[in-house]
């Protein structure tokens, strides 16, 4: 497998390896960096990787596991990861604010629920894989998926309307 | 009408019955502009789950090909190679007339006792030079000694 095969093969899941990284490690250039290793790894795998019926599925497993244990390292060492995406690539202040408050607020929601609720949530509503699917990279069943993603969907709703009514509406 | 089938479909989502189609269906209907007034609410969440995956990752993937470099070396060190020995071969070759000339450019001696005398009068300069050589060298020992002073001073301490 040269470099042009590889990257063909790659291409249609780096974005969601990344958004992954990002759902979970926050930070765009822990997403970067994350994506980057895993991707390397699986350069690195490319003799054995034919015998993956399932590919991008690995890769969002291999991405899963990589970040549970970047915040497993982050938090042993007493270190929380916080907001680090400083640069300025937005339009006015007023006017972001103006039209991302309530996503924000929405991403603020799904940042506090359990890591498991947010690899589902990203999986699911934003990736839109079928529960067959999750159910192999998160190695769940689908009925215990269901739940999880559920209970997910709920408590993010139920924030929300608490924004809302606390809020200025 | 189609407020009603959305809140059907939304009561599935939130119990994770729906399906991607239902799910699209959602995405597409709280992205158009005639959202129900009491539907208002999930608007964002929605808005939310389409943005987040308009990321994309614009970093480069560092693809380090060990074996082709490792072949790249190797074609470089035996063109290397072949340069020197070549150019050796090469510059013998234009030197193979000068060495007669060389050889009775140094001179020589006639009778052994001249050329032993000689050789030792070489060989003495040589001595007395790698002697005055290794005098600056002592110095070092003076090192040693503050060295071994200082340990056996820690020792006793």
């Amino acid at each position: 497998m040269n470099q042009i095969v590889f990257i063909q093969l790659v291409n249609p899941f780096k974005d969601k390896v990344f958004r992954l990284a990002k759902r979970l490690l926050t930070s765009t250039e822990e997403a970067e960096d994350a994506s980057q290793e895993i991707l390397v790894k699986l350069w690195n795998k490319k003799e054995t990787l034919d015998t993956y019926n399932n590919v991008e599925a690995l890769a969002m497993t291999m991405t899963k596991n990589y970040c549970l244990d970047q915040l497993k390292s982050k938090r042993a060492s007493n270190l929380t990861l916080v907001h680090t995406n400083y640069t300025d690539r937005e339009p006015r202040l007023d006017q972001k604010v103006e039209d991302n408050n309530s996503l924000e607020w929405v991403e603020k929601i799904m940042s506090q629920l359990p890591e498991q609720q947010q690899i589902l949530i990203q999986l699911r509503d934003v990736e839109q894989y079928e529960f067959e699917e999750i159910a192999k990279i998160v190695n769940m069943n689908e009925t215990a998926i269901r739940v999880a993603l559920s209970r997910a969907r709920k408590k993010i709703k139920e924030s929300m309307l608490n924004t809302h009514q606390y809020g200025i509406r | 009408m189609e407020s009603d089938r959305i809140e059907i479909i939304l009561e599935k989502y939130f119990q994770g019955e729906s399906t991607i189609a239902e799910e699209n269906e959602l995405k597409n209907y709280f992205s158009s502009l005639n959202v129900a007034q009491h539907l208002e609410q999930y608007k964002p969440i929605f808005g939310y789950f389409s943005q987040v995956k308009e990321q994309r990752l614009t970093q480069e993937i560092p693809l380090q090909t060990k074996k082709r470099n490792v072949a790249w070396l190797s074609i470089a060190a035996s063109a290397v190679l072949l340069l020197g020995i070549g150019s050796y071969f090469y510059l013998n070759n234009t030197n193979n007339t000068t060495p007669v000339v060389a050889k009775s450019e140094l001179g020589t001696y006639d009778s052994p006792e001249e050329a032993l005398a000689a050789t030792q009068k070489a060989l003495a300069m040589v001595s007395h030079n790698v002697n005055t050589g290794i005098e600056s060298v002592q110095y070092i020992k003076e090192y040693e000694q503050s060295k071994n002073l200082i340990f056996k001073q820690n020792k006793i301490r």
